[in-house]
């Protein structure tokens, strides 16, 4: 069974997070010091050579993805932190903002400094006004201790909008707009907020950096999955023994997430199934729990790391009832830019329904296939392409249950 | 209780600072006067459709009145699962209203929303964004006692 490891969550109850002091007595801040005596490029190679990828969803580079920001000249460069995190499920962000603040400022700091930023952005959910707070105070911190430099931090509130952690939504949300996802090209690294190079990266991408400044690329790289090295944090819920979170080795088995840290189903009950990654994640059978957790080996079966959300359930649960459910809030989420997801998250959520009420026939079930398919590959932005993907996993790993309810 | 006007002026020079404001008003008055919509596209100089556009499209922002204590109940899979429904009907057998409603008194909104973050306890109610975890039908007295 794999054992905890804290990277990110290193300093989770060992710190007083409201306190700047408390951190730099933990080595907090020599990070940032460190890579400001090196080159901006060695600090992206250092970075990109650990093979830290995005813990967002997307999975991409960080380093890589650096480099495209520094290797664009402009007047004007932003870090953009998503703290956006919406889905359901998922409170992995809010734990390591609360207890450990400043590390993700260091990350950004050092994010600055490698790309040629002298400005960063934290978006944070509006449903967590007492996180704003606490960043605040910990901006406030470092300002007044001048451990930023000219690196300036600002917090802003997202206000209850799934699609705003799309990365060009978000943008469009900070510079005051309804957040509606942007064409790309031209990417963010490359025009992004208000036209300029940014990076965004998530929560605990960022995180993990002041660590590996400290530790190198080579130590962060012997960890975990080779090619999704590092740890990941894991958020239960469901029918599960520990509802809790914890990080681990990203070489875990699903079977070690939810039966070993997890403590197995609650109740006695037997396992049904388990969804990853968020409502959007893949539905995950009995017969697949010893997938490791890695992106990759996610992906090819048909599922998703994601946001790291771990939905338990038991053997009494209705699937086609969840379906049903998450598929209206995914009409909900829909932000109506692109017609296959507008029109698209409509009629699957209207064809549950009738599925899910007993009247749902054969055909209704091709349909929904087709349209599912369809909106993968039509979608313009993230949200669209994988809204399908709980009803195409579950039609696949859990045919019966959507049979015995057909009319 | 601050004038909405005062509240836009603060963030009339911040780049994209329309939804700060919107989230500055709301926190006064509990939710955006439609007033205050026209006001903030004169501010920051838009259409009032687009400041509109822009109020009406983030669910955690309500454009036209509310109570002054905003219920919100999570629906999304993980409290859907643990029983969000037995705490919809308890607050509504409570507070006399059904969801998207305000009691006459003005005090209480009952509203939907999607995940608040606070999974490890389902399922999660908020109260003017404080979270209340693993309610239950029982609790919900004791809980709302705390605003009457």
């Amino acid at each position: 069974m794999a054992e905890e490891m804290r990277i990110v969550l290193r300093n989770y109850g060992k710190i007083d997070p409201l306190k700047i002091e408390d951190y730099i007595n933990v080595g907090g801040y020599q990070s940032l010091a460190k890579a400001r005596n090196i080159s901006q490029k060695e600090v992206i190679d250092e970075v990109k050579n650990s093979g830290l990828r995005g813990r967002g969803g997307a999975g991409f580079n960080a380093g890589m993805k650096w480099s495209f920001s520094y290797g664009t000249p402009a007047d004007q460069k932003y870090v953009v932190c998503n703290a956006d995190e919406g889905e359901p499920g998922t409170y992995k962000d809010r734990i390591i903002m609360e207890n450990d603040p400043h590390t993700l400022l260091e990350g950004m700091a050092i994010c600055g400094y490698a790309i040629g930023a002298t400005k960063g952005y934290i978006y944070c959910r509006g449903e967590y006004p007492y996180v704003v707070e606490i960043l605040n105070q910990a901006i406030s911190q470092a300002k007044a201790k001048g451990i930023l430099g000219d690196f300036d931090i600002e917090v802003r509130m997202g206000a209850g909008a799934y699609v705003c952690g799309e990365e060009t939504a978000l943008l469009e949300s900070i510079e005051g707009h309804r957040g509606e996802p942007r064409f790309k090209p031209p990417f963010p690294g490359v025009a992004g907020l208000w036209g300029k190079p940014t990076i965004i990266n998530n929560v605990e991408t960022f995180a993990n950096i002041p660590v590996i400044m400290e530790k190198g690329a080579d130590w962060f790289k012997a960890i975990g999955a080779a090619k999704y090295p590092g740890t990941k944090v894991f958020t239960l819920t469901g029918d599960v023994v520990n509802k809790t979170f914890f990080e681990l080795p990203t070489n875990a088995t699903i079977r070690d997430v939810v039966f070993g840290m997890g403590g197995g189903v609650a109740g006695g009950k037997k396992f049904k199934a388990v969804q990853i990654g968020g409502t959007s994640g893949g539905f995950i059978p009995e017969s697949m729990l010893d997938t490791q957790v890695d992106f990759d080996s996610m992906i090819a079966i048909g599922a998703t790391l994601g946001s790291g959300a771990v939905f338990v359930m038991d053997e009494t649960t209705d699937l086609v009832d969840v379906i049903e459910r998450i598929t209206k809030f995914f009409e909900h989420e829909s932000c109506g830019k692109c017609t296959p997801c507008r029109e698209g998250t409509k009629r699957m959520h209207e064809t549950l329904k009738k599925i899910n009420s007993g009247k749902g026939s054969a055909q209704d079930i091709a349909l929904t296939e087709r349209l599912g398919n369809v909106m993968t590959r039509a979608c313009l932005c993230g949200l669209g392409q994988a809204a399908p993907g709980p009803v195409l996993t579950t039609l696949k790993n859990f045919r019966p249950d959507y049979n015995a309810k057909l009319g | 209780m601050a004038d909405y006007k005062e509240i836009i002026s603060a963030y009339q020079d911040l780049p994209g600072g329309i939804i700060e404001a919107y989230h500055a008003i709301q926190k006064e008055y509990s939710y955006i006067p439609e007033d205050a919509v026209v006001a903030a596209a004169q501010a920051f100089d838009i259409s009032k459709a687009r400041a509109y556009g822009v109020a009406t499209f983030y669910s955690y922002l309500k454009v036209g009145k509310r109570g002054k204590n905003v219920i919100r109940i999570c629906e999304s899979a993980p409290c859907h699962v643990a029983g969000a429904d037995k705490v919809v009907a308890a607050l509504e057998k409570e507070l006399g209203i059904k969801m998207g409603e305000t009691t006459q008194d003005g005090k209480f909104t009952l509203e939907f929303t999607e995940c608040v973050g606070q999974c490890q306890a389902t399922p999660v109610i908020t109260i003017n964004s404080k979270p209340y975890g693993d309610v239950t039908a029982d609790s919900i007295t004791g809980i709302l006692a705390g605003y009457k």
